[in-house]
């Protein structure tokens, strides 16, 4: 039943995920200042677990803080995780079959901010022609290699191989770093804010790319954005987190049509209506998230949802997904949880 | 070239339009700047007089002369005077400038060499291995470095090798400090994320992302070190420690002229004013570096 506890190795397989993440947990120690005062922890992100299905694109969104970015930079490695498995299309990352360098080949990740992921003091295709001179291929093949994505992702090698980043706008320079993300030749992109810090109409370029380029080469993309609309536009599944925890993951339609968890039912309610009947009159959630160096009890959403009860700030509730992927984490939606709300017999699936 | 016929299955090899590197970029901007390009004349006036010395100067150096001692400036063939030991001050001053640089910009170079590596190393490791180098460059930091250079060669003994043993080691860790801020800026920068990502190993990521972009910074803090290498050394020629009469160099010819600075107080003090003018042409020469590599977006 919990699809994420399937620790079957079928390599290659079209049903084996391509990337699956086992109670992944990163706390961050605060240091303590010189009078002992201080020293709690971050805890970033809180034990998660999720599986990206091969070819899909899985939107991750939440608040500022929720601990989206934390989790991208740990899906790569790039920040050690204190606890948890990732597991690349059946292997184990850093195991034997699939070392660390072989699994960032395999998947790459794209910044936010466009100019700081690329080095001023090298040419676009420098940048690019980089990671596969890593791995091995040789510079003038990594050039070409570099000059045939920069054509690829609609920037003519003519005119910008040889430019440096400063001389690119924030469009241009995205596309850069998509090709350079692209220059492996991998399966998996992270994709981090990628498209946030754009322009609405240089945003839906770069949308429109992503897609192609995902049907091209066969991508799969884990999606983390705080725009909701990209998120939907782009996404076949959605995984909502609040608080470094995964509070709901589920089909993209279904979960922006008839949202289950209480704080996903809020977020969503946050996007202004386009109908002027239908106009937003009370904010969707007030106050800010709680602390994550202290959350709360039970329930981390109970403090600001507007069906809390008593039960709800002493249960943890725990996300169970369901054979199609999908699954919440409120206590409404376990079986004799305590909530006046919860269902009193077992339901068939969702 | 603008008419090569174009396959446009294959990218062309030939890429058309090429953009100014940064480095022509900073050349661009440097020459723009007056006061930097005087400076650098002057550098180079100074640099064409250590290298032609003994061709430009009119007179031996070393040459004595019992009847003409301590002529004031302007005296018949002898423009700027003569020293206490009756040799011309022109002549010494010309030939006294290749030491004086050679005893400024060495230690400056070592250091540059050694504390960079240093910095780098602590830089881009982080953590414990950062905690550790940058305490003990600390200990350094500790005494004043002409109390260090003068500490460290007179354990090392009097002697030019020495004194540029010394001077090395005072401006390492200032070297480091720099190197080490720089690097730790750089290094949390997201491409450098995005290499790592790529799975290079440290090494690479070292020598292809991060020495472009430190180097230049570190450069310009190394230039303006030479300024202060070269009035420590003379310090130390002057307390005796460093270069050995009767060669010519201006701290050494500042001591040995302090006995005169009641007699010919402008003769003693032109070897000062030589170490003062090539200090601020040094200074000017790395501000105006700095103010060109600082290119923004």
């Amino acid at each position: 039943m919990d699809t994420t506890n399937n620790t079957q190795h079928d390599v290659g397989g079209p049903t084996q995920p391509l990337l699956m993440v086992q109670d992944l947990v990163k706390h961050f120690a605060l240091n303590k200042d010189m009078l002992g005062r201080g020293g709690g922890v971050v805890r970033a992100v809180d034990g998660i677990d999720f599986a990206v299905r091969k070819g899909e694109t899985l939107g991750v969104v939440g608040e500022s803080g929720c601990g989206k970015s934390t989790t991208a930079r740990l899906l790569m490695n790039l920040t050690v995780p204190d606890h948890g498995d990732i597991i690349f299309d059946g292997q184990s990352v850093g195991s034997k079959e699939l070392s660390l360098k072989e699994f960032r080949r395999q998947a790459q990740m794209v910044f936010q901010d466009s100019y700081a992921s690329l080095n001023p003091r090298l040419t676009i295709e420098d940048s690019i022609a980089f990671a596969p001179q890593v791995h091995g291929v040789p510079k003038q093949e990594s050039i070409d290699r570099a000059r045939d994505l920069l054509q690829r992702v609609g920037l003519d090698p003519r005119r910008f191989a040889e430019r440096y980043p400063h001389e690119l706008s924030g469009g241009q320079r995205q596309r850069v770093n998509i090709a350079r993300a692209l220059a492996l030749q991998p399966r998996l992109i992270i994709l981090d804010e990628a498209v946030s810090a754009l322009d609405k109409s240089v945003e839906a370029q770069v949308l429109n790319l992503l897609q192609d380029l995902k049907d091209d080469f066969g991508l799969t993309y884990v999606f983390i954005s705080h725009d909701l609309n990209v998120v939907r536009y782009i996404s076949d599944r959605v995984m909502v987190m609040y608080l470094g925890q995964v509070v709901e993951i589920g089909d993209c339609e279904t979960l922006f049509e008839s949202p289950k968890h209480p704080y996903t039912r809020a977020l969503l309610s946050s996007v202004p209506s386009m109908d002027p009947d239908n106009r937003t009159e009370e904010p969707p959630l007030s106050g800010d998230p709680p602390n994550p160096i202290n959350p709360p009890p039970g329930c981390r959403f109970h403090t600001r949802c507007v069906n809390a009860q008593a039960v709800c700030s002493q249960i943890v509730p725990r996300l169970v997904t369901n054979k199609a992927g999908e699954g919440v984490a409120c206590l409404m939606h376990v079986v004799g949880s305590g909530h006046s709300e919860a269902p009193l017999v077992a339901q068939e699936a969702l | 070239m603008m008419n090569i016929a174009v396959n446009p299955a294959k990218v062309p090899a030939l890429v058309v339009e090429k953009s100014t590197g940064y480095w022509k970029n900073v050349g661009q901007r440097f020459m723009r700047d007056r006061v930097a390009m005087f400076a650098a004349f002057i550098i180079l006036i100074l640099f064409a007089m250590a290298l032609f010395g003994p061709l430009l100067a009119p007179y031996d150096p070393f040459a004595a002369s019992i009847m003409k001692r301590l002529k004031p400036i302007g005296f018949p063939g002898h423009l700027l005077g003569t020293d206490e030991l009756g040799r011309d001050m022109l002549t010494r001053l010309i030939v006294g400038t290749k030491l004086s640089l050679f005893m400024g910009i060495t230690p400056v170079v070592c250091a540059f060499a050694i504390g960079s590596v240093i910095g780098i190393t602590a830089g881009y490791a982080g953590g414990m291995v950062n905690t550790m180098i940058m305490r003990t460059i600390d200990v350094f930091y500790a005494f004043p470095s002409v109390l260090l250079a003068i500490a460290l060669s007179g354990v090392l003994g009097a002697g030019i090798t020495n004194s540029l043993i010394s001077l090395t080691i005072v401006f390492i860790p200032p070297i480091a400090r720099v190197s080490e801020s720089v690097t730790t800026q750089i290094r949390s920068r997201d491409f450098v994320d995005a290499a790592r990502a790529s799975g290079a190993n440290a090494f690479t990521i070292v020598r292809v992302h991060v020495l472009g972009n430190v180097l230049g910074p570190i450069f310009v803090y190394a230039t303006s070190l030479i300024a202060v290498s070269m009035i420590l050394a003379s310090g130390l020629s002057f307390l005796g420690l460093g270069v050995k009469p009767p060669e010519p160099e201006w701290g050494l010819m500042l001591n040995t002229l302090r006995t005169a600075i009641y007699v010919q107080p402008w003769i003693a003090a032109l070897p000062g004013v030589m170490i003062f003018v090539t200090s601020i042409a040094f200074n000017l020469l790395s501000d105006g570096l700095r103010t060109a590599m600082e290119i923004k977006n």
